[in-house]
């Protein structure tokens, strides 16, 4: 203890603060290089693959040949997450409009509350795997099917979707709430006039993120749609998707599916990325308003 | 105020029966949704129970510790599973949080303010990227280069047990680890982000002005608040390194025994279920579904004992608002 007062750091204080400083950024460096090595690889063997017939044709499945490009998966994607969607958007908003317009304080909100954030920590291979139960092993409406594979995403997208929505319902202030109470609105039309429209851009903002991990699951579409080769608009049909010809591709001894698994992953990433970008920039929007 | 009021007796003010229906309807329409999602998860308890029901009256307890999954015999003991699932979230954890939470003080702390966003964003990133594109790079990537390194390790220090020794196989458990250690490092970053936020700033200027150096301001005041939360967080990657599938089917071998050492091969609950499930009937069926219920009861207990973490590290002090949120779409951020 010296009591010189402000004296300069000792050197090997400074020493020790030096090298911990190193090894915090070496640390912030390290988590960084999967993501350069991955969007490295990405490109190098994925871009090769992106040709126009690569997004105009469907997987042939035959062993010899051209093995075919992936127009059916990019689609059947988009329609399992868009019939997902459909399904996870108004449950998720409802639930969360129950949560903080009744729920706030009750208890029952509060097991809602809580049983949605056990939801967000459930593995997505369960939500695959409850479908294959009810839906699958039950022939509800033939084997596997694409709304099947929809409904699994839904119920992955739901807990998002809530625990979003709810933040963003929670920051609408109150005080708008009692002025249309107080000028004899009934409770709907606040809600629907009031709550909902000053919470959109916040509410597209958390679908979208639910949306964009939604696409990029496999798990629940290996025990619900299963997979097929060409392009279907019909949801009660086996569909493709993109993660599940990646998956199957990169299962494949073969070096032309092992390519086109590089390019469908591009595909994909870039999907998801523009969905993500899509969501950022509503928020933002919503902040300038 | 007679005069006001309307035939039927009731006062003007009031709204009619059929005017308040449609608060009535809203009212009960949103809480029965809120209670769908409490009966469907009940429900999915009880079926995925009832489904495999058949291989724990066959085996009992031995489904979990017994240490035989031989699919030609119908037996089921899923111990190699188990094991499986256990140590390549170990293997995450001890590999993902030290960098997690590195990058996450770095960024809070010692970053100057301007790359602090495009940094988290940066990392957020990583969640972005779907499981199955890691598994891709996994096993086309990661195994491949990886393998030279992993023998040199492996003969190097082979008098450590259970690192070193005995044979290097290409799909293994540190490689199913690295991978999961990568994909739960940005929710294990966000949520130690959002917690080291919350340290007060009079407690790092005080250690400040008590002569700290940073480093020592760090270890003093940010990590000693911030602990109960980060905790939390890594439970949470903990969970997701648990039920991870896709990624971890394609680079650990799917063998069903127990490798002996960190760069053999073996399984893991999630894994076996999307390997087999395609060829499995009866007894072999419901054993995947065992699996199942083992790995959702897993996952539940993790992530109930990290939210009381979370809760505690952000609530505890001081309360700080926008609690779960934080949690839930951090990780999908990006």
């Amino acid at each position: 203890m010296s009591v010189t007062g402000l004296g300069p750091v000792s050197a090997r204080r400074r020493r020790i603060d030096q090298a911990m400083r190193g090894l915090l950024l070496a640390g912030t460096v390290i988590a960084l290089i999967p993501l350069v090595l991955i969007i490295y690889y990405l490109l190098l063997k994925g871009l090769g693959q992106w040709t126009g017939s690569f997004f105009s044709s469907d997987p042939t499945g035959s062993f010899f040949g051209s093995p075919g490009g992936i127009r059916s998966a990019i689609f059947g994607s988009l329609e399992i997450v868009g019939l997902g969607m459909v399904i996870a958007i108004p449950i998720g908003i409802g639930v969360a409009l129950y949560l903080t317009e009744y729920g706030r304080e009750s208890w029952f909100g509060n097991l809602v509350r809580y049983f949605v954030d056990v939801m967000t920590g459930v593995p997505s291979i369960m939500f695959g795997l409850f479908i294959y139960i009810v839906l699958v092993l039950g022939h509800v409406g033939g084997a596997f099917t694409g709304w099947k594979a929809s409904v699994a995403l839904a119920l992955l997208m739901l807990p998002i979707v809530v625990r979003s929505a709810e933040v963003v319902l929670l920051l609408v202030p109150s005080s708008l709430r009692e002025a249309a109470l107080a000028l004899g609105a009934p409770r709907w039309r606040v809600v629907t006039r009031v709550v909902l429209p000053t919470a959109l851009p916040g509410l597209v903002t958390g679908s979208l993120l639910a949306v964009a991990r939604g696409m990029g699951e496999t798990a629940p579409l290996l025990f619900t749609t299963a997979g097929a080769l060409a392009l279907t608009g019909n949801l009660g049909a086996q569909m493709n998707a993109l993660p599940l010809q990646i998956y199957n591709d990169i299962l494949s001894p073969r070096t032309a599916l092992q390519n086109r698994a590089w390019g469908a992953a591009l595909t994909l990433v870039a999907i998801v990325l523009i969905v993500n970008i899509l969501a950022r920039a509503v928020s933002r929007r919503s902040r300038m308003a | 105020m007679e005069a006001t009021s309307v035939p039927g007796g009731r006062s003007v003010l009031e709204r009619s029966p059929a005017a308040r229906l449609p608060d009535q309807a809203l009212k009960w329409g949103l809480t029965g949704l809120a209670a769908l999602i409490l009966v469907l998860l009940a429900y999915f308890f009880v079926r995925l129970i009832g489904q495999s029901h058949n291989v724990f009256s066959r085996f009992g307890l031995s489904f979990v510790f017994g240490n035989d999954w031989d699919v030609s015999r119908d037996i089921y003991h899923g111990a190699p599973l188990v094991v499986g699932t256990l140590i390549t979230s170990a293997i995450a954890l001890v590999i993902g949080v030290p960098v997690a939470v590195a990058s996450a003080v770095f960024i809070n702390e010692l970053c100057p303010r301007r790359v602090r966003a495009p940094l988290s964003m940066l990392v957020d990133l990583l969640a972005a990227v779907p499981s199955v594109v890691y598994g891709l790079w996994g096993v086309f990537v990661l195994i491949p280069k990886l393998l030279p390194a992993e023998k040199w390790f492996a003969s190097t220090f082979s008098f450590i047990p259970f690192i070193g020794g005995g044979t290097v196989t290409g799909p293994n458990y540190f490689i199913a680890g690295l991978i999961l250690a990568i994909m739960i490092l940005p929710i294990v970053s966000a949520i130690s982000r959002e917690v080291i936020a919350t340290v007060p700033s009079e407690h790092k200027e005080a250690a400040l002005a008590l002569g700290a150096t940073r480093w020592e301001m760090i270890r003093m005041a940010v990590l000693p608040y911030a602990r109960p939360g980060i905790t939390g967080g890594a439970m949470l990657g903990l969970g997701r390194a648990l039920g991870e599938t896709i990624a971890v089917v394609l680079v650990i071998g799917d063998a069903p025994v127990i490798g002996h050492n960190l760069f053999n091969q073996g399984y893991s609950l999630a894994a076996v279920i999307a390997n087999e499930f395609g060829e499995a009937q009866g007894l072999h069926s419901s054993a995947l579904f065992a699996a199942g219920l083992v790995l959702f009861v897993l996952t539940l207990i993790v992530n109930i004992i990290a939210r009381r973490f979370v809760t505690r590290g952000e609530r505890g002090h001081a309360g700080t608002g926008a609690t779960g949120m934080t949690i839930a779409p951090a990780g999908e951020g990006g």
